[in-house]
C-alpha cells in the first residue's frame, strides 16, 4: 500500500500546487463572464469549458479547489486543536473533570451533526461577502466538528496520565505544565494527527453538500460545493462529459484524502 | 433496571440542555421579537398594542426559556414562520414520509453489507472482499447531494439513495467486526470439530458481535437521518430532511430548532435502545 500512498500524496501536492499558482495558471479570473459564449464547450481558450453564466470553467474549478483545500485542512486543524484541549484536559485531570467534561461531549455528539451546522449557518448574516460566507462555513465546521476527536484524545490521555513514564516524572518533581508539554503533548501528536486527516475529507464533503443545498460558500466565490452545485441544472448523466470533469476531481482528492488517512490511523 | 433509568434520565436531560440551547439561538437571531402582522393595515392601534403586549413577555430570558420549555412539554412546538403552519402539525405530516425512507435505507443498506462480509467470509475470496471495500470505498468519497443528483438524473427511484449512503459507512464496521470476530480462536476450534459454516457463522461469528453490531444500529440511524437532509432536498421526497432544508433557506429558526431537537430524541431513542439490546446479548456472549 505503500505506493498507493506515494501516489495519494504526490497527487495532493501536485493539486495544491496548482492552486497556489491559480493566479499564474488559469487563463481567467474566477468572476469573469465571458458573455458571448455561455455554456460553451471545452476549447483552446477554455480548457473545461464555461459554465450558464459564461465563466472559465477550468479557472473556477483551480480557485474552488483553492478554497477547499485552504480553508478544508485549517478547520480540521481548529477540531483538532478543540478535541485536544477539551479531550486532553479531561483525560489529563481524570476524575469529575474528565466526568463532567465527557458527559457533555457525550451530549454534543448526540445532537444530529448536519442539523445543527444548517442551524446554526441559518443564524449567520445574510449580508456577507463571499470569502466572510466562505470563512464562516468552515469556521462551524471547525468548531462544531471537535467532539468525536476529544472522545478518542480523552481515552489517549487518560492511559498516558496512568502510564510508568508520567508516574516516573511525576516523581521526579515534574509540575503540571511541564508534564503535559513535555510528556503528554508529543505521545497525543500521533492521535491528533489521525483526528485531523480524518477531518479533512469529512469537512470536504460536507461542504459540498452545504454548497449543493445553497448554505455554503456564497457566490460567485467558486469552492466544491458551488462547482458541484451545477450538476443540478443538467438534463441527463448522456451527453458534454466534461461536465463531469469536477465531480471527477472531487472523488480522486477525497480519495486521496481516506489513503492518507488510512495510513496515519495505523499507528493510532 | 437501573440502566433503563440511566438511559431515560440522559435522554430527558438531552431534552432539557437542547431545549435551553434551542431557545438561546432563539433569543439572539435577528428579528427576534418582531412580529410581522405588525405591518398588517388592517389592524388597529389597540390590537397592535396587544401584539407588542404579547412579545414583551418573551423579553425576559428566563421567562421566555420556561415558557419555551412549558410549551414544548405540552406538545406545542410553536409556529414555522415561513409556512404559518404550527411545528407539531408539520412534523405530523413530514415524519412518516422520513421514517419510510430511513427505514428502506436501513434495511437495504445492512442487508447489502451483511451479504457482502457474509460472502466473503464464507468463500474465503479475496476478490468478493476486494470489490465491497472498492464499491464502499467509491460511495464514501461521495456526497450525498451529489448521489442525489446522479439519482435524479438518471431517473433512479430516490428512496435508494438513502441506502447507498448508509451502506459504506456500515459495511466498512461491519466488515472489521466479523473479520475480528471470525479470527478468535474458538471459531477455529469449531471449524476444527467439523462444525458446518452456517452454524459457525451464526452462533460463533455473528452472536459474539453482536452488542458491537447493535451499537452500530443506533448510530446508522443517526447516520441516515442526518443524510435525509440533502436526499429529501434534492430529490423532493417531503419528509422533514427537506422541511430543515426549506427552514434553512428561510431562517425559520422556530421549525430548525424544533426539527433538531425531534431528530436528536430519536438519535438518543434507537442509541438507547441498541445499547440495551446489546447489554442483554452481553452475558450470553461471554
Amino acid at each position: 500500500m505503500k505506493w498507493a500512498r506515494t501516489l495519494a500524496v504526490s497527487l495532493l501536492a501536485l493539486t495544491a500546487a496548482a492552486c497556489v499558482l491559480a493566479d499564474v495558471i488559469a487563463p481567467a479570473s474566477y468572476t469573469h463572464q465571458f458573455r458571448a459564449e455561455p455554456d460553451a464547450a471545452p476549447s483552446r481558450q477554455h480548457l473545461l469549458g464555461t459554465d450558464d453564466l459564461g465563466r472559465d470553467r477550468f479557472s473556477r474549478l483551480l480557485y474552488g479547489t483553492r478554497v477547499s483545500l485552504l480553508l478544508a485542512p485549517a478547520a480540521a486543524l481548529l477540531s483538532s486543536l478543540l478535541a485536544a484541549l477539551i479531550g486532553g484536559t479531561a483525560g489529563f485531570r481524570g476524575g469529575r473533570v474528565e466526568k463532567i467534561v465527557m458527559s457533555g461531549t457525550d451530549l454534543f455528539l448526540s445532537l444530529p451533526w448536519l442539523f445543527l451546522l444548517i442551524t446554526v449557518r441559518a443564524l449567520m448574516p445574510l449580508n456577507v461577502s463571499p470569502i466572510v460566507s466562505a470563512a464562516i462555513t468552515f469556521l462551524l465546521l471547525g468548531c462544531l466538528g471537535w467532539a468525536a476527536a476529544a472522545r478518542v484524545v480523552c481515552a489517549d490521555a487518560r492511559s498516558l496520565r496512568n502510564s510508568d513514564f508520567i508516574l516516573l516524572a511525576r516523581a521526579s518533581g515534574s509540575s503540571g505544565l511541564r508534564l503535559l508539554w513535555r510528556h503528554m503533548v508529543p505521545n497525543l501528536l500521533p492521535v491528533l494527527l489521525a483526528q485531523f486527516w480524518i477531518s479533512v475529507p469529512a469537512f470536504i464533503l460536507t461542504e459540498a453538500n452545504l454548497g449543493m443545498l445553497g448554505l455554503g460558500v456564497a457566490e460567485p466565490l467558486p469552492s466544491w460545493g458551488s462547482l458541484l452545485r451545477e450538476m443540478q441544472s443538467y438534463p441527463s448523466l448522456a451527453g458534454n462529459p466534461w461536465r463531469f470533469i469536477p465531480l471527477l476531481l472531487f472523488i480522486v482528492l477525497v480519495s486521496c484524502f481516506q489513503l492518507v488517512m488510512v495510513q496515519e490511523e495505523l499507528p493510532a | 433496571m437501573f440502566r433503563l433509568g440511566k438511559h431515560v434520565a440522559r435522554i430527558l436531560l438531552t431534552v432539557l440542555l437542547g431545549g435551553i440551547l434551542g431557545a438561546t439561538l432563539l433569543r439572539v437571531a435577528p428579528g427576534f421579537g418582531v412580529d410581522e402582522e405588525e405591518l398588517d393595515s388592517r389592524l388597529n392601534d389597540q390590537s397592535i398594542r396587544a401584539l407588542r403586549q404579547e412579545q414583551q413577555t418573551d423579553t425576559n430570558v428566563i421567562t421566555f426559556y420556561f415558557r419555551y420549555l412549558g410549551r414544548m412539554l405540552h406538545g406545542d412546538l410553536g409556529i414555522s414562520r415561513t409556512l404559518r403552519r404550527p411545528v407539531s402539525e408539520l412534523l405530523r405530516e413530514r415524519l412518516p414520509e422520513t421514517a419510510k425512507s430511513v427505514t428502506l435505507s436501513l434495511a437495504l443498506g445492512w442487508a447489502l453489507s451483511f451479504a457482502l462480509v457474509i460472502l466473503a467470509l464464507m468463500s474465503r475470496s479475496w476478490s468478493v472482499d476486494l470489490f465491497g471495500s472498492v464499491i464502499s470505498g467509491f460511495l464514501l468519497c461521495l456526497p450525498a447531494a451529489v448521489l442525489s443528483v446522479l439519482f435524479v438524473m438518471s431517473r433512479a427511484p430516490a428512496r435508494l439513495v438513502l441506502a447507498l449512503i448508509v451502506f459504506p459507512n456500515v459495511y466498512r464496521y461491519v466488515r472489521n467486526l466479523l473479520l475480528r470476530s471470525a479470527s478468535q480462536p474458538h471459531v477455529l476450534m469449531a471449524q476444527a470439530k467439523g462444525l458446518g459454516n452456517f452454524r459457525i457463522m451464526l452462533w460463533h461469528i455473528l452472536w459474539p458481535a453482536a452488542p458491537q453490531l447493535l451499537a452500530l444500529g443506533g448510530v446508522s440511524v443517526s447516520l441516515a437521518l442526518t443524510a435525509a437532509i440533502p436526499v429529501e432536498a434534492l430529490c423532493d421526497l417531503p419528509g422533514i430532511g427537506q422541511l430543515a432544508w426549506k427552514a434553512a433557506l428561510g431562517r425559520d429558526l422556530y421549525l430548525l430548532v424544533n426539527l433538531t431537537m425531534v431528530v436528536t430524541v430519536i438519535t438518543l431513542l434507537a442509541n438507547s435502545a441498541s445499547n440495551l439490546l446489546g447489554e442483554a446479548f452481553r452475558p450470553s456472549a461471554a
